[in-house]
């Protein structure tokens, strides 16, 4: 990104060729790919030549202004339609930004179009999309992951240079794993909410998917800090670039937590895991066994709660306001046609499961059990970084799995397996690429940090990263 | 069998605040409909709420004048119900962890002090305004909604079971009324819903400390409805009781026009809403200096105000009570009553011939009506001229002395021309005189009439009195 600033700003390349480089190579890669739902063509043209004014009269918003984003489509933009991926939104327009979208804007960023994912987020796998399934670049037989499919694949394939996603359980690290490309879920708090369709208000969080550890922290730097809108958000601090310090992993303190190495985790996933983690102790990092055997709840924890929100969260999607209306005799029949035909079956799924979960006879059972597990888990976690830096894993099980490979939902659910810890503590953490499978299949790995730590998984990364072959992203 | 009637009260005030509870949109009422709405009030995707200080102000505030004890922690909850009005589907409010709780009011019926016990007060939000095109929703072949009205923060007050008679609970409601007004936290106007009132009703036989089935009364728009409601309610109770039936717990709605309840839904087919705590907002917490602070602001309650001008002011309940409950004319009273001092007149004014022209065409200047008492008291007119003063200054700019000088309303001091007057009225009536000699003596007063006529009233009736007596003295 940093090239593509200096050509910029050295005039070597104005916003608007840029722009068109992605349309193209969109053009090209996107019959097979379908990792946008929308493609802003004539919108995004508009803001480059802008851009380009402000930089010929030397007014560039920032250093970034005029290089194209993709933003996962569940994130508000102002008068470009916002489907989550679903038939109830088809057609639905918001009116306003979202915090994270006002603030790219602000930098200058160009907003190409609005990319896929699972409905509503809910998923692992972007097949879940009213819009199709989001292909693998390295794979196309291949999930790109999810929920941020789209987001993730957009990024690999070179379509853009970077992209937003959202991640609730999972759904920016497990996708950027699946793609090859980089992810962070931020801080719970440290970037605004406002404008996110939510799927559970208490674990979302919008975050950055890139080619490199540098351009996600960039684009991470831009969106994160305090929003006066989301009550969630107000003690985040704003987040600057660090000075990339190689020496960051000299007596660092590496939790290896032994739950996240154990049964389910394929060969080669965990030998390239291994092998980042003997790399870092060459290299002056102090390896720590550490348990997080609460671990083992976190998915049934995380779905109880998720799906308890996302039915209250859900329930707005009446037909009254905006939406898809079936019309009907009475009020109430109007309300579930209107529900019936808009929402596709694992949106239905969690809905029930959520209610079920909500409802007066089963909360103790269930939604509060759920409550006081994520407190177990959350203290767990701290407990775990009082002793350590950061903490190391896989950030999938196995690498991308095939199209319509898991038919049972509840096997989906288990790809969220090592990520939804992180949502459940509000801890920060990141996944960038590890090295490949036999097949060519990207692998992931996941670097946790506590609360507010970005900058130091970031630099941990980067020091990674310098050892691991590039497999994706934006070319010019 | 003789029953004791049990009244609870379900009151909702709305808070006076400039903007809505969650979001920034003006509270104004009677604007356009739809024209006071943004992402947030509207439940639009991907908004977030944010608390407005004020209402949380105007809360606690209600909380401390019903003597309640604030929490320096509470919490907000989601209330889960599908309806046009509701834009989230969801009302914001507070469940578990209320704002305030365990207060009383007190207030006096009859003489007698009473104390209903508060139980809990807490914050919410406002639904939208529904308009049907037929009767009701379900009769309807469109209904319109108006969501100006939608944010608008509430407080739910829930009294104890305390109260014993219909008349008692509209009583109770007045002086709540009348609280939440000397505070200034409400416009509290029954017409416009900025009070609201559901009753829960049972009887037990007398002495009973079991409590009986309750019924829910709805649709009370009305003081005046509340008590007939809850009247009806206990007689159609007793009824059943009496004829060995059982009463079904459920909601009624107080229909005005017929002058009954009918049942609405049993307690079987209510809502299951499905409450958990609110992901949005962090709980509230209080500073307790703040607390203190709005303690020590809190302006004279209704009840203090009637103990001050009983003891200070010398005033009988009844006249203490009439400037309690018309807080406009006990503003005036106090302005120019004099602690301690002789404020007959004063009352004697405001609740005699003033209050009706006050309440027809507006208060007049205080000053004005110092110089109308002034001028009484230093004999330049009548008692009975200062009527005719009184209905002038409500019609001139002009000063009580002026008027007076204007009209040549001065008093007739005159004593030969009074004299004269006197005579003239007993020549005209001799017949009168006669009987008057016989004995007759309450004739007196009709020539002291007659006499007053004769000049136009502007002579002291005891100057007048003491003329005749010695004319007839004379006579005799």
């Amino acid at each position: 990104m940093r090239r593509l600033a200096q050509l910029l700003a050295a005039g070597e390349i104005t916003s608007t060729e840029l722009v068109r480089r992605c349309l193209e190579r969109i053009k090209e890669t996107e019959p097979e790919l379908n990792a946008f739902i929308t493609v802003d063509e004539e919108g995004a043209l508009v803001q480059a030549a802008q851009s380009d004014e402000r930089r010929a009269r030397s007014q560039a918003l920032s250093p970034w202004d005029g290089i194209p984003l993709a933003v996962k489509d569940n994130i508000s933009t102002k008068g470009l339609r916002t489907t989550c991926a679903s038939r109830f939104l088809r057609s639905y327009r918001p009116v306003y930004d979202a915090t994270v979208v006002e603030r790219v804007k602000r930098a200058g960023l160009i907003i190409i179009g609005k990319t896929n994912l699972d409905e509503f987020a809910m998923g692992s796998s972007t097949e879940y999309s009213a819009f199709g399934v989001t292909k693998n670049p390295h794979d196309p037989a291949r999930v790109a992951g999810g929920s941020s499919g789209g987001s993730a694949a957009a990024v690999a394939a070179g379509q853009v240079p970077w992209s937003l996603g959202t991640d609730t359980g999972g759904s920016i690290r497990q996708p950027a794993a699946f793609c090859g490309v980089v992810g962070l879920k931020p801080t719970y708090g440290r970037v605004s909410r406002y404008g996110v369709v939510a799927l559970a208000p208490s674990l979302d969080q919008v975050g950055p998917l890139a080619a490199t550890v540098e351009d996600a922290a960039i684009l991470f730097s831009l969106i994160a800090g305090a929003d006066p809108r989301d009550a969630t958000s107000t003690e985040a601090r704003p987040f600057a670039l660090p000075a990339w310090d190689p020496q960051v992993v000299q007596g660092l303190k590496v939790g290896v937590p032994e739950e996240f190495f154990s049964s389910g985790l394929h060969g080669e996933v965990e030998a390239a895991a291994r092998s980042v983690l003997r790399s870092l102790e060459e290299q002056g990092a102090v390896l720590q066994p550490i348990s997080l055997a609460s671990n083992e709840y976190a998915i049934d924890t995380y779905l109880t709660l998720v799906t308890a929100e996302a039915s209250s969260c859900l329930a707005r999607f009446d037909g009254v306001r905006y939406g898809e209306r079936v019309p009907a005799g009475d009020v109430n029949t109007m309300f579930a046609k209107s529900r019936g035909a808009g929402f596709g079956p694992e949106v239905k799924r969690r809905i029930m499961l959520g209610t079920y979960v909500l409802s007066a006879s089963h909360y103790e059972a269930y939604y509060e059990q759920a409550q006081r597990v994520r407190t177990l888990i959350r203290q767990e976690v701290a407990r775990a970084f009082a002793e350590v830096d950061v903490i190391i894993t896989p950030t999938t099980p196995t690498t991308a799995f095939r199209i319509g490979e898991k038919r049972n939902p509840l096997e989906m659910y288990l790809s969220d397996l090592y990520t939804a810890t992180a949502n459940l503590s509000g801890v920060c953490a990141l996944s960038l690429p590890c090295g490949s499978d036999a097949r060519g299949l990207p692998i992931g790995l996941q670097i946790m940090g506590n609360h507010f730590q970005e900058e130091l998984i970031f630099q941990v990364a980067h020091v990674v990263e310098a050892n691991v072959e590039r497999v994706a992203g934006f070319e010019l | 069998m003789n029953y004791d009637i049990v009244i609870g009260l379900e009151i909702h005030v709305a808070l006076l605040t400039e903007s809505k509870f969650l979001c920034s949109c003006s509270t104004a009422f009677g604007a356009a409909p739809n024209t006071q709405c943004c992402p947030v009030c509207l439940g639009l995707p991907g908004s977030l709420p944010m608390v407005n200080e004020k209402a949380v102000e105007y809360a606690v505030k209600a909380g401390l004048a019903l003597n309640c004890q604030v929490h320096h922690f509470s919490r907000f909850d989601r209330k889960n119900y599908f309806y046009p009005d509701l834009p989230k589907a969801y009302q914001i409010t507070q469940d578990t962890y209320p704002l305030c709780t365990d207060g009383y009011l007190e207030y006096y019926i009859d003489d007698q002090l009473h104390r209903t016990a508060i139980t809990r007060l807490h914050l919410e939000e406002e639904a939208g305004k529904l308009i049907h095109s037929g009767g009701s929703i379900v009769d309807s072949e469109y209904s319109l909604v108006d969501y100006n009205r939608a944010g608008i923060p509430l407080i739910e007050i829930v009294t104890a079971p305390d109260i014993t008679s219909p008349r008692q609970a509209r009583l109770f409601l007045e002086q709540l009324r009348l609280l939440m007004l000397y505070i200034g936290v409400s416009d509290v106007k029954m017409e416009e819903g900025s009070l609201r009132c559901d009753a829960n009703i049972s009887l037990k036989p007398q002495g009973s400390a079991v409590l009986g089935t309750k019924v829910e009364v709805k649709n009370l728009n009305s003081f005046r409805a509340l008590e007939r409601a809850l009247e009806y309610e206990a007689e159609r109770q007793r009824i059943v009781l009496e004829q060995g039936g059982k009463i079904r717990q459920e909601s009624r709605t107080w229909d005005e026009r017929s002058g009954r309840t009918a049942s609405m839904r049993s307690k079987a087919d209510a809502p299951d809403y499905r409450y958990f705590p609110e992901p949005d907002l962090p709980p509230l917490r209080l500073d307790p200096a703040w607390v203190e602070r709005i303690k020590a602001s809190l302006p004279e309650r209704p009840l203090e105000r009637l103990r001050r001008l009983e003891k200070e002011f010398g005033l009988s309940r009844y006249e203490a009570t009439f400037l309690v409950n018309y807080p406009d004319f006990g503003q005036l009273f106090l302005e120019l009553a004099v602690a301690g001092g002789d404020n007959r007149a004063l009352i004697n004014l405001l609740m005699g011939e003033y209050a009706g022209l006050a309440r027809e065409f507006g208060h007049l200047e205080p000053e004005r009506l110092t110089e109308l008492l002034a001028i009484v008291d230093e004999g330049l007119i009548t008692h009975s001229q200062s009527k005719a003063v009184l209905e002038e200054l409500f019609r001139s700019p002009l000063s009580p002395r002026q008027i007076v000088k204007e009209k040549g309303w001065e008093v007739l001091r005159d004593v030969e021309q009074l004299r004269e007057a006197i005579q003239g009225v007993l020549a005209g009536h001799p017949d009168l005189l006669d009987r008057y000699r016989a004995g007759e003596e309450r004739l007196f007063g009709f020539f002291v009439g007659q006499v007053m006529r004769a000049v136009q009233g502007k002579a002291d009736p005891k100057v007048v009195n003491q003329l005749l007596k010695e004319e007839l003295n004379r006579l005799v």
